[in-house]
């Protein structure tokens, strides 16, 4: 009955794309993005199937994120899966214990013959996505990493200098106090709590988030994130909040509409976020690396990214896969990913398209939009800091969100909740070892 | 006495019975059948293998004590949707069946409600409720009450409530006018004649003769507050803050769908499926006793 329903719906949506010349070997690719992002893939996709006269690439939105994740699953049990799959990074996991519904990368490339080489890749982007053995599995596409954004003129009004410097929590305590001290109704606001403050800070600060190296070296990784040092900014944070100084607005990025708003000083949010803050404030910011605590852990080390790769599906004929390895090289290559990171503000997944951008001037004009660059290449990543690989990750997350938000509340200490996260946590590790068996 | 018609022959009943046991099957028990099947394992999400685990996953569940917690605030829950928007919609309807001018006009209004969809009757109160540009936050703001649902467990759990019943209201309304209406006329006047005041008749007249269509209302508004209620809570609180507002049947789709952790989902569908039933049930073997026909 499923299969039926999704092979009506497959060939529904079939019969929605462009006719094709016959000659072409046509290849899915399946996406989440909409508005602006969305017409800048149809570009890409448009480019591609410009330049050259073989293949033929359809791109089909799918919902968000974890819609598409989803579709491309229900699609993969009905036999009627796509080439090339999105899939956001805590998703990651889940694909790559489905081993024979994907074909990896680096096999992709090495059977299409197309141009690939994995060192040309900047190495936090495409860690989160490589084996510890160095074999990339997916694409990286659009990848992020939180920086903190600052109203400069919130902090001028509180009679504090909006150069001063913003680069530890410690310095960041010291303004808030002022902040509050001036009367400010919301000194500083957060998005993607646990992906900034736990997920990030644990990679920032060279500690672990979880054993077996944060469980890129296997399923039976533990959670650590309940350590001294995560444990010393959550309670902190805690403080915070109880003082008025940190304001809790949701779990995703609600606290962007109080930043742009002006209401808040500084916010915690993605670098991604540029696009929206420039459009929107009608004040003077900033754009400063994520803080980090001095003396705590080895930081700042580097930061980890959040968003999307690309993933082929296994059970398509040879020659498809050609077409994927071609549209993979191709989206990879310099002017095309230049053009990307200056369109969008993600982070460039290629060295020579950042070299690229800046040789062009592009970072003089628009002042922060290397910060995050920066911020992810200072250092190479260690084993605490080359991302996560968790399964159930997208749950993980929604338990460290409801831990968080009662030490925000002050129903718990931040040792507590972090503990009880931690417990809650491992419990769906284990049932997604036992699933990946 | 009770009347009954009866059918010569097998055929004929069978006939007219099978359109309604064919979709039963194919949207009920088929799927239903699944459920039960698919929560005796743990399956990986592509469906390429699965570890047959018999009651593990029910093991799994009721040794969770946030799963056992989440019966608590289900049953919160359903107690508050069902009451408030059962009796405001019996308060209206009383109110409108006194009306002798203009209550089609009230009953058509009061009807609107239960045309929005429950997932956007949770952005509406969203809207109104936002801690930051919500008018009714900001009026609350003016008196001096910081409402903070992203935070504070009791009113999330109020603002959901009242999203949920709110449509509901507009159904139970119907349904308890069309009773009124058919209330005679006459057993309440000779009540007036004895110097019963309206209160009284209400309480002791009404009421009894309501009670079929209370008893029905109490059914359809459990199921309603245990199953529909779902787009409210996605769109309003997600669950939160920490689990103030997870239904079970919030829980089953966020381990299904947001946790790929099928085995666990499909066994809560089959708990849920239980609870419903008992409850069903009890409702018929107790409650339906002093229901007067």
């Amino acid at each position: 009955m499923r299969q039926l329903i999704l092979g009506a719906v497959a060939a529904g949506t079939t019969a929605l794309t462009p006719i094709v010349a016959s000659a072409q070997t046509e290849v899915q690719f399946w996406h989440a993005f909409t508005g602006r992002l969305g017409e800048l893939v149809a570009a890409q996709v448009e480019a591609f199937n410009a330049s050259q006269d073989d293949y033929e690439v359809v791109a089909s939105h799918k919902g968000n994120y974890s819609e598409t994740l989803n579709a491309g699953i229900a699609a993969f049990r009905a036999g009627e899966q796509p080439h090339i799959l999105m899939v956001f990074e805590v998703g990651t996991a889940t694909m790559m214990g489905a081993k024979g519904a994907i074909k990896p990368v680096y096999e992709v490339m090495a059977e299409s013959g197309a141009e690939f080489d994995p060192d040309a890749y900047i190495g936090a982007v495409k860690g989160y996505y490589t084996t510890t053995e160095g074999e990339m599995l997916s694409l990286p596409f659009n990848s992020s990493t939180p920086v903190l954004w600052v109203n400069r003129d919130a902090l001028e009004g509180a009679g504090i200098d909006p150069d001063t410097d913003l680069s530890t929590w410690q310095n960041v305590e010291g303004v808030l106090d002022e902040l509050k001290a001036a009367g400010h109704s919301c000194p500083l606001v957060t998005a993607w709590q646990s992906w900034i403050h736990l997920e990030n800070f644990s990679a920032y600060h060279d500690v672990p988030f979880a054993t077996r190296d944060n469980g890129f070296a296997g399923l039976d990784t533990e959670l650590a994130f309940n350590g001294e040092a995560q444990v010393t900014h959550i309670s902190k944070m805690g403080e915070w909040a109880q003082d008025g100084k940190f304001v809790y607005t949701g779990r995703r990025n609600e606290g962007g509409a109080n930043f742009r708003g002006g209401e808040c000083a500084l916010f915690t949010e993605s670098s991604a976020g540029y696009a929206g803050i420039k459009s929107e404030a009608e004040f003077d910011f900033d754009v400063r690396p994520l803080p980090y605590w001095e003396g705590v852990g080895n930081a700042p080390q580097n930061t980890i990214i959040g968003g999307a790769s690309l993933w082929v599906m296994e059970g398509h004929e040879a020659e498809e896969y050609k077409g994927v390895g071609e549209f993979l090289a191709f989206l990879s290559s310099t002017p095309v990913q230049a053009q990307w990171h200056q369109d969008t503000g993600y982070l460039p997944i290629t060295t020579a398209a950042g070299e690229a951008t800046r040789a062009a001037g592009f970072y003089e004009e628009n002042p922060g939009t290397d910060v995050a660059v920066k911020q992810m290449t200072a250092n190479e990543p260690t084993a605490n800091s080359k991302g996560l690989r968790l399964g159930s990750f997208d749950q993980i997350r929604g338990i460290i969100d409801e831990e968080l938000e009662a030490v925000w509340a002050g129903d718990k200490s931040a040792q507590e909740a972090m503990d009880s996260a931690v417990e809650r946590g491992n419990q769906l590790l284990r049932r997604f070892e036992q699933a990946h068996r | 006495m009770e009347k009954r018609v009866t059918f010569r022959g097998w055929m004929l009943p069978l006939l007219l019975i099978a359109p309604q046991v064919f979709i039963s099957a194919v949207f009920f028990f088929y799927p239903a059948g699944q459920a039960v099947w698919q929560s005796l394992f743990i399956p990986d999400p592509f469906g390429l293998s699965k570890q047959f685990v018999g009651m593990g996953n029910f093991e799994f569940l009721f040794s969770d004590r946030h799963y056992r917690a989440s019966f608590y605030t289900t049953a919160i829950f359903s107690i508050l949707v069902t009451l408030a928007s059962m009796i405001p919609a019996l308060f209206l309807a009383v109110l409108a069946d006194r009306l002798i001018k203009g209550s089609g006009v009230y009953r058509t209004l009061l009807i609107w409600p239960y045309a929005v969809a429950p997932a956007v009757a949770g952005v509406l109160w969203l809207f109104m409720f936002n801690t930051r540009v919500g008018v009714v936050s900001w009026y609350l703001g003016q008196l001096g009450y910081d409402w903070n649902h992203v935070l504070n467990g009791s009113e999330a759990m109020g603002l959901v409530v009242a999203a949920s019943a709110w449509g509901r209201i507009s159904y139970n309304f119907l349904f308890f006018f069309a009773a009124l209406q058919a209330v005679p006329r006459s057993v309440i006047e000779a009540a007036a004649i004895d110097g019963a005041r309206f209160w009284r008749r209400f309480f002791t007249i009404v009421l009894p003769l309501l009670s079929p269509t209370t008893f029905f209302l109490l059914v359809v508004n459990v199921v309603y507050s245990f199953f529909e209620t779902f787009g409210v809570i996605h769109t309003i609180t997600s669950g939160g803050p920490q689990q103030a507002t997870t239904i079970l049947v919030y829980k089953v789709y966020s381990d299904g769908f947001v946790g790929q952790d099928l085995g666990s989902s499909a066994a809560q569908s089959v708990v849920l499926l239980l609870v419903v039933g008992l409850l069903t049930v009890l409702q018929f073997k107790f409650l339906e006793k002093r229901v007067h026909y």
